[in-house]
């Protein structure tokens, strides 16, 4: 890459750079060369980011008004909420942040999916992201614990019996993880700790997710590869930092609403009732962005094998790149999988419907069938659909409509003509 | 693209909301009298809430506790808003224990503005025990605890009826309409001309459900018409915002020959 | 036409850049004021002391917000001694007919103006305080004498309700 070579301008800044090449980095960031027909899916990553920083600063505010402890946890929400300065909305904005959060990286994650952005050589790229996901999910597991109403303490009751599911050690486990016999002071302590910490381990990820990123370049819509910087390409500043601006207030207007006309809507209403070991609400529901999971889980009859069948869901996510055999990236020139993709959106929605509905008749008969397809999407129809399936011809460039073979061809004849 | 973004995003959101939707169980369509604290600009009627206290005080207060709330909050904008004195008055016909002095000894004084309100037991057990075994919830933050929130707590408030033919209710339940699985522990609480309200409105039971609500309303959401003003500004302010951005982001990519 | 179109440009860029700038303003602000005292915290602003049990000579010490305030009732010789002072020998000079309204009782806050540590009482070179921590000596007014400390010890807000209750803030 050319701007490796860059040399400050100002004696100081080149004095500086020499010794921490930070102003090569910021050149790299911004002169980078990002595809000029990226769409707005693509902006989600900016808006990722500042969920992200989001999340931690209102959390490390909320941090220094919080107390972890069984006996005190609620009340000090409630004084976070009454008395602490702003502290209603720097918590509205924390508890609603996480759901934006969510909602941000479904939209991303299904943009990769449907642009095949998971594909070589962006594998790692992929599955850093899926190892973020999950840190999300165990961030976002435990901070909902930590407000210890009915909700935070009856979830935390059940998902940490998730692992007594294993055999022979399942109990111990359950117990170590509980630091007693049930969910108690210690297990929200312990919590309250690795809530704390786990952000801090997703930025490092993303530091990783962004740097491995930079290597081979942004896919997009039409998912070929580029040469860059060529008349394909526009510097990342300002073209595409103002583009993700401009989504990132939009989405901040949805943000907004949540926040100030609606702030427990995404919420449970049991979760304002203080944790009570000796009564289990009605119906015990994880927040809307595990709900697909949870469907996951309780659709298999079987304690362990659920365990396995939840865990599976994510673990066929991570070893996609190898699932699909197709070496055309996006969905716009391949016509079959484009519907098996909203074959798919629809079915991961219909989890998520099934996942809040009790497990039992037609709820739990739907539940199977869409965790079924599920999995058949991912083991069988991926793989299947790659050798099968009839890609159409994959234009050259961006600027010139020209049409080509495959991806793998094309680039190489793109290459040869241009150089 | 920008049609597609927007379709599905929205495709997005009624999902959520429609969740959230489901998500709220279904018993006997609630009550709705119209709160005047809903929508983009809802503030609470500072009448109402004023004597939803009073109703708290002289009926709930006897058997629940409000241990979130204190005095002073009585005051505080966004509320009741009673004076500064009369909050001091009110606050002084409760009598909180305090200590140790220098003797060691805790002692009884009246309560100031800065103390929680004062619970009527001195635990959940004790509540329980003198409650048929049902402690009284806090009501702090009961409307935000109760799916239905406000149009719940009314509803249940003017949900009690003669229990239909079959039904049979022992010792000390009620039939409520409203609450789930239909019985109730607490008696009809309510009942009109139950108390004499000091602005002279007339007593009758749904006024005084009316204004009880108002007023638990308030309580778990003290902050809810700073919440609103802020809102409506913010929300002002990130469209003017986007508008502006959008005609930046038109200026700097028509330096790009073909726009996507 | 050009240049009018460049300056429209302009206009865009500036009025954006301007309002995210107040933007960033508003949304900073609560996150800096969450750190001030909470609204719990405010209404603990005043304490009412029973005094009645004070001798000539002795003083009691009382939380407020957090810190101590020395109540002293001084003796003859203490006051005599306070207000007979040249004011301007005094390094931060004040009367003590201002710091103690009611001569017999000085109500003070016990803390050291020189790095906030409490001062000990009946000691020093002055016969008032002395704070062990950087040796700063006061006199029987709480002011300071000699030592590091910039000022005289601060005098809160206070009233006497009646003859044996002093409220303070």
């Amino acid at each position: 890459m050319s701007e490796h070579n860059y040399t400050p301008e100002s004696k100081f800044g080149k004095w500086f750079n020499d010794r921490l090449p930070l102003l090569t980095l910021s050149k790299h960031l911004t002169d980078y060369p990002t595809p000029k027909n990226l769409n707005y899916w693509w902006t989600f990553g900016g808006i990722l980011t500042f969920c992200l920083i989001t999340q931690i600063v209102t959390g490390l505010i909320l941090a220094m008004h919080y107390v972890a402890h069984a006996g005190l946890a609620f009340s000090s929400v409630e004084h976070i909420m009454r008395n602490v300065n702003y502290g209603w909305l720097i918590r509205y904005v924390h508890a609603n942040g996480a759901s934006m959060f969510f909602l941000a990286v479904y939209i991303h994650i299904f943009r990769s999916l449907y642009y095949g952005s998971y594909k070589s050589p962006r594998e790692i790229i992929w599955i850093l992201g899926m190892i973020i996901y999950i840190l999300m999910m165990a961030a976002a597991f435990m901070g909902y614990v930590l407000p210890w109403g009915q909700m935070s303490f009856w979830g935390a009751t059940v998902i940490t019996n998730l692992f007594s599911a294993i055999p022979l050690v399942g109990e111990s486990i359950v117990t170590w993880l509980w630091g007693g016999y049930s969910v108690d002071n210690p297990t929200l302590t312990r919590f309250f700790s690795l809530h704390y910490l786990i952000p801090f381990l997703i930025l490092g990820l993303v530091v990783l997710h962004i740097w491995a990123l930079h290597v081979p370049g942004n896919n997009n819509p039409i998912g070929i590869d580029l040469k860059k910087p060529s008349k394909d390409t526009v510097p990342f500043h300002p073209y595409i930092v103002i583009k993700d601006l401009f989504a990132l207030l939009l989405f901040l207007i949805v943000f907004a609403f949540f926040v100030f006309y609606s702030p427990n809507i995404l919420g449970h209403a049991d979760n304002y009732i203080e944790a009570n070991p000796m009564v289990t609400p009605a119906h015990i529901v994880p927040e809307w962005y595990l709900l697909p999971f949870y469907a996951i889980l309780r659709s298999v009859p079987d304690k362990l094998l659920g365990v396995i069948a939840m865990f599976g869901a994510l673990f066929v996510l991570i070893i996609l790149p190898w699932l699909d055999t197709s070496k055309t990236r996006s969905a716009i020139f391949r016509p079959l999988y484009k519907q098996f993709y909203w074959f798919l959106v629809i079915d991961v929605l219909v989890l998520g419907y099934v996942g809040a509905m009790p497990a039992e008749g037609t709820y739990l008969l739907i539940a199977r069938v869409a965790t079924a397809y599920y999995f058949a999407h991912f083991l069988i129809i991926l793989p299947l659909l790659g050798k099968k399936e009839k890609a159409l011809e994959v234009p050259l460039s961006i600027t010139e409509p020209i049409l080509g073979g495959s991806v793998a061809t094309s680039s190489m004849k793109r290459q040869k003509e241009k150089i | 693209m920008n049609k597609k973004f927007l379709k599905f995003f929205s495709l997005f959101l009624f999902f959520i909301f429609s969740l959230s939707a489901t998500a709220a169980e279904k018993t006997a369509d609630l009550l709705n009298p119209g709160w005047s604290f809903k929508g983009f600009f809802g503030k609470f009627d500072r009448g109402s809430l004023q004597r939803g206290y009073q109703v708290y005080t002289e009926v709930c207060a006897a058997c629940h506790s409000m241990k979130h709330l204190s005095y002073r909050n009585l005051s505080e904008p966004g509320g009741p808003e009673f004076s500064k004195d009369q909050v001091k008055i009110i606050a002084s016909q409760f009598e909180v224990t305090d200590g140790p002095n220098d003797d060691g000894e805790m002692f009884v004084r009246p309560a100031r503005p800065s103390d929680s309100f004062v619970s009527p037991y001195e635990n959940n057990k004790a509540a329980a025990a003198a409650n048929g075994g049902a402690y009284p919830p806090d009501m702090s933050v009961l409307v935000k605890a109760r799916k239905g929130g406000a149009d719940y707590i009314y509803s249940l408030l003017l949900g009690y009826d003669d229990p239909p033919s079959g039904v049979t209710l022992d010792d000390g339940v009620y039939y409520n309409k409203y609450m789930a699985g239909n019985k109730i522990k607490m008696s009809n609480p309510l009942e009109d001309d139950l108390l004499e309200y000091s602005d002279g409105t007339s007593a009758t039971q749904e006024q005084m459900a009316r204004d009880v609500t108002t007023f638990l309303a308030w309580a778990a959401e003290p902050h809810l018409e700073q919440r609103h003003k802020i809102g409506f500004r913010a929300i002002i302010y990130l469209i003017i915002l986007s508008v502006l951005v959008y005609f930046s982001m038109k200026k700097i990519w028509s330096r790009v020959e073909s726009e996507v | 036409m050009s240049e009018k179109k460049h300056k429209r440009r302009e206009f865009i860029f500036t009025a954006s850049y301007a309002l995210g700038a107040v933007g960033i303003g508003a949304t900073v602000w609560p996150l800096i004021d969450q750190m001030n005292p909470d609204a719990s915290v405010k209404a603990l602003a005043s304490t009412e002391v029973d005094i009645s049990n004070v001798e000539k000579g002795k003083s009691i010490t009382v939380l407020w917000r957090g810190k101590p305030v020395f109540i002293k009732r001084r003796t003859d010789e203490e006051i005599s001694e306070a207000r007979n002072v040249k004011i301007d020998e005094l390094k931060h000079p004040e009367k003590d007919e201002d710091r103690a309204k009611n001569p017999e009782w000085l109500v003070m806050l016990g803390v050291c103006t020189h790095l906030g540590c409490v001062p000990l009482g009946d000691k020093g070179e002055y016969g008032g305080w002395f704070c062990p921590c950087h040796g700063s000596h006061y006199d029987t007014s709480g002011r300071i004498r000699k030592g590091p400390a910039p000022t005289n010890m601060e005098i809160p807000k206070y009233e006497f309700l009646n003859n044996n209750t002093i409220k303070i803030g």
